[in-house]
């Protein structure tokens, strides 16, 4: 093993799995998959870790398998993370420029963006990320870096997305406990929004949802940048948990079901037909309405889409979404989910495909594994920065090729 | 009852007269009951200004065991001193007889606390009569009172609610604390006397909060009136919390220290109440934009309730808040059991219709025209037709449900996910109220 091409690993600890994903930078800086782990996941509620022990054992088998496949050994990863806790809002900061001759340097722009992160937050909540969107130099708006133009004042909208500091520190410290470095931590709604859109749907508008186990993530983005994101902790295993209750069977049997026979859209032929169910291991066998079945998934998932619309809705940014809705997650397997979509968002909406990105088709196409190919474009594009970022990182590049 | 009007309306009138005046208040708070007595004995170690405390119990042995200076045994000449033997009857029989004892007890008094137990003898029976007998001496009245846990029983359950019933009917407003609520609060070790410590302590926390949004001036103020209208005529008990907090960021941390209150159930109880008091305590230092902070979560939490806000000034908060919140529900719409009428009526009334039903009076029936002579054959047939439609009209009513207890399943254990109010971890079918034929 040579540290030859630089290898980025995403990490995303899930409620229902826990998945590793390897990409490597290619020569042309092209980025390509090369590897996927993955274990069930036992130990994590509602997207947030309740038992550390647990979680560590599921980590440490998803990363063995994943560098097993890509043949690399993992030292880093970029850690995807949820729960309810985590919000996301956007503030504005101005910045006086003070300098004799109005021209503004980078440092304004500093200042600009650290007045637009003070923001009064709780105080055990920390910042995961301040995304800086357009700068406004005077009355001149939709500035994308204002460095060297002149001007009296600098303002700056910021997207901040934060959440309570110790939660947060729960899944670095199972990660760190594997002698892994944790790279940065990335919200998983803006990881799979990396992964799914492409640069023209982000300039249009678009909204991505990401329907996993315990939480459902989701983002907005409107002229190129993320303009809002957020969390529900109401996901896939609500779905399962309400059928449980009301068609009265075992949760791993309606986990079972909710696999095979859900439906997002209550249609009218179901009416009347029915699934078996064939007794096994002591459980009766028992016959399931279908119909039932199907009213019970809708109502969550339209319940699910609803809380979102109303949200987006209320900021104003659900008429800026020209390309539509894109769906991924495990949620986005149930089919005509993207109907239902269409039903409450009034907007197209699509199963999000991931692109941007290649190798390993198999992977790419299942929409469960778009948070982890999306924290690997994230790092990707995190290490491009970087290493533009000096001359001496660059030279250090020129001279590993 | 005390018409809406009257009595609390005085009241705020001798308020509003000057500050030294309202301080001048007497208060006196009385523990009836085995449970109501130690509550009271507790309050007592912990004394506050113009405050008297009694203790009243029919048993003697229990009484003579606190160290509480004034003491009066119940029914003495009925049972002896020895106990009612968790009968309410005999603790109402008891309290009767000493009526007259008890009103001159209550003299001079213009707001009366009475702590109890419900559920046993003594504080189920005797204190709805010593709220109405301190009602007749035009005292203001305030009853706090503890129901059982669940594990002692559904009879004492049922005497309690029954109490409670009563004691409403006959106090201006009666704040509940339901013991089993105590167990979250509780660990495997917790011992049982701790148990009614902090069963106390609680009780002792809201008698403060009250206290304080009585008689301290406030910049926003809250009287007993507004009290009242919060607690009077629900049919859910109210439930209280108190929470103080102090340092820097206080107004954060007493508002996560009273959303994480047990007897709110993690601000559940405030989602589903329709009347909420809230008063705060602050030094001179308390600015607006803390009352704010601690305001706007707790008004996110009930947003479809009547929320009344009290802030006080007092001097011994200087870098505290201390927050009393009064929460109640109204459950359905059944008729009060005693109507609001005006306070000689009420007070006439015997409370105890719910223990003895041959005591209570009808009431007067209106005059009915005897029956028209009919023929055998022509009887038969309205008979007939007037039982099948009554036996029609009863099937198509349709009674209310309980409502229905839904497992949470997988998430019994996490931390719930509400939005505006819904707890989202039930089942969507059952929110909306669809239902599977």
């Amino acid at each position: 093993m040579f540290d030859s091409a630089p290898i980025i690993v995403g990490l995303e600890i899930g409620t229902s799995k826990i998945c590793a994903v390897v990409g490597e930078i290619g020569a042309g800086g092209s980025l390509n998959l090369i590897g996927i782990g993955q274990a069930r996941s036992r130990g994590v509620r509602k997207g947030e870790i309740a038992e550390p022990v647990l979680v560590e054992e599921d980590v440490r088998n998803a990363i063995a398998e994943a560098e097993q496949m890509a043949n690399v050994e993992i030292r880093s990863v970029y850690l995807g993370v949820t729960g309810d806790h985590i919000r996301g809002f956007s503030n504005h900061g101005t910045h006086p420029v003070v300098s004799a001759d109005r021209e503004i340097t980078e440092d304004d722009v500093q200042d600009a963006i650290k007045n637009a992160k003070a923001i009064n937050l709780p105080l055990e909540n920390s910042i995961i990320h301040a995304i800086r969107q357009h700068f406004q130099v005077d009355t001149q708006t939709g500035i994308i870096n204002p460095v060297g133009m002149y001007g009296a004042k600098v303002e700056v909208d910021v997207h901040v997305v934060h959440g309570k500091g110790n939660r947060l520190k729960n899944s670095i410290a199972v990660v760190k406990g594997l002698q892994l470095e944790v790279e940065e931590v990335v919200f998983n709604g803006l990881a799979s929004s990396l992964a799914l859109l492409s640069n023209e749907q982000k300039e249009l508008g678009s909204l991505v949802i990401d329907i996993g186990g315990g939480t459902t993530d989701y983002a907005v983005y409107a002229d190129g940048i993320v303009k809002h994101t957020g969390v529900l902790a109401v996901g896939g295993d609500h779905v399962s948990n309400d059928l449980a209750y009301g068609l009265k069977v075992p949760l791993g049997r309606a986990e079972q079901l909710k696999l095979e026979h859900a439906s997002a859209v209550l249609q009218p032929e179901i009416k009347g037909r029915t699934v078996d169910l064939p007794g096994q291991l002591g459980l009766p066998s028992k016959t399931i309405n279908l119909e039932h079945l199907h009213r019970i998934t809708s109502l969550r998932l339209e319940e699910i889409f609803e809380l979102i619309e109303r949200e987006i809705s209320n900021l104003g940014w659900l008429e800026r979404l020209r390309a539509g809705v894109f769906i991924c997650g495990g949620g986005a397997r149930i089919p005509q989910i993207q109907i239902l979509a269409e039903n409450v968002f009034q907007l197209p909406a699509y199963l999000g495909k991931t692109n941007s990105i290649s190798g390993l088709k198999s992977a790419l196409d299942q929409p469960e594994f778009a948070t982890g190919i999306g924290l690997v474009r994230f790092g990707s594009l995190q290490q491009k920065r970087k290493s533009r970022g000096g001359l001496m990182q660059a030279l250090t590049d020129v001279f590993k090729r | 009852m005390t018409t809406p009007l009257e009595k609390p309306d005085g009241a705020s009138v001798e308020k509003t007269d000057d500050a030294a005046v309202k301080k001048n208040i007497s208060i006196k708070v009385f523990g009836v009951g085995g449970a109501g007595c130690n509550a009271a004995g507790f309050i007592a170690q912990t004394p506050f200004e113009n405050v008297d405390i009694m203790l009243l119990n029919t048993d003697a042995q229990a009484l003579a065991a606190s160290p509480v200076p004034q003491k009066w045994v119940l029914g003495q000449k009925r049972n002896r001193g020895l106990g009612t033997g968790g009968d309410p009857e005999q603790g109402r029989a008891a309290a009767e007889d000493d009526a007259a004892r008890l009103a001159a007890f209550c003299a001079g008094a213009d707001i009366v606390f009475i702590m109890t137990g419900l559920g046993g003898g003594t504080g189920t029976g005797a204190a709805p009569v010593m709220a109405r007998v301190a009602r007749e001496s035009g005292a203001l009245v305030l009853a706090m009172a503890t129901l059982p846990f669940s594990f002692e029983g559904a009879r004492r359950l049922r005497q309690a609610e029954v109490g409670l019933q009563s004691l409403k009917s006959s106090a201006d407003a009666v704040i509940c604390l339901p013991n089993q609520k105590l167990l979250k609060l509780l660990d495997e070790k917790t011992s049982v006397v701790e148990t009614f410590k902090i069963s106390n302590t609680l009780m002792a926390d809201g008698l403060r909060g009250i206290w304080r949004l009585l008689m301290q001036t406030g910049l926003i103020n809250v009287d007993f009136a507004d009290l009242c209208s919060v607690t009077r005529g629900r049919h859910v008990a109210s439930s209280f919390a108190t929470a103080e907090a102090g340092g820097e960021k206080r107004s954060e941390q007493v508002v996560e220290k009273l959303l994480a209150h047990p007897l709110l159930d993690g601000g559940h109880v405030l989602n589903e109440s329709d009347a909420v008091l809230v008063s705060l305590a602050g030094g001179p230092d308390l600015t607006m934009s803390e009352v704010n902070k601690i305001m706007e979560p707790l008004q996110r939490h009930c947003e479809n309730a009547h929320l009344i806000l009290g802030a006080a000034i007092d001097e011994a908060y200087t870098g505290r808040i201390a927050v009393t919140l009064i929460a109640s529900s109204r459950q359905s719409a059944v008729a009060e059991p005693v109507p609001a009428g005006p306070a000689a009526e009420a007070a006439t009334e015997p409370p105890m219709q719910f223990l003895d039903p041959a005591t209570t009076p009808r009431p007067p029936s209106r005059l009915v025209a005897p029956p028209p002579e009919l023929s055998s054959e022509k009887k038969e047939q309205l008979y007939h037709r007037q039982t099948g439609q009554t036996r029609k009209k009863l099937s198509r009513m349709q009674r209310e449900l309980p409502l229905e207890i839904v497992f949470k399943g997988r998430f019994e254990k996490s931390e719930p996910t509400i939005r505006h109010g819904e707890d989202l971890d039930l089942p969507t079918y059952i929110r909306k109220g669809v239902a599977l034929n």
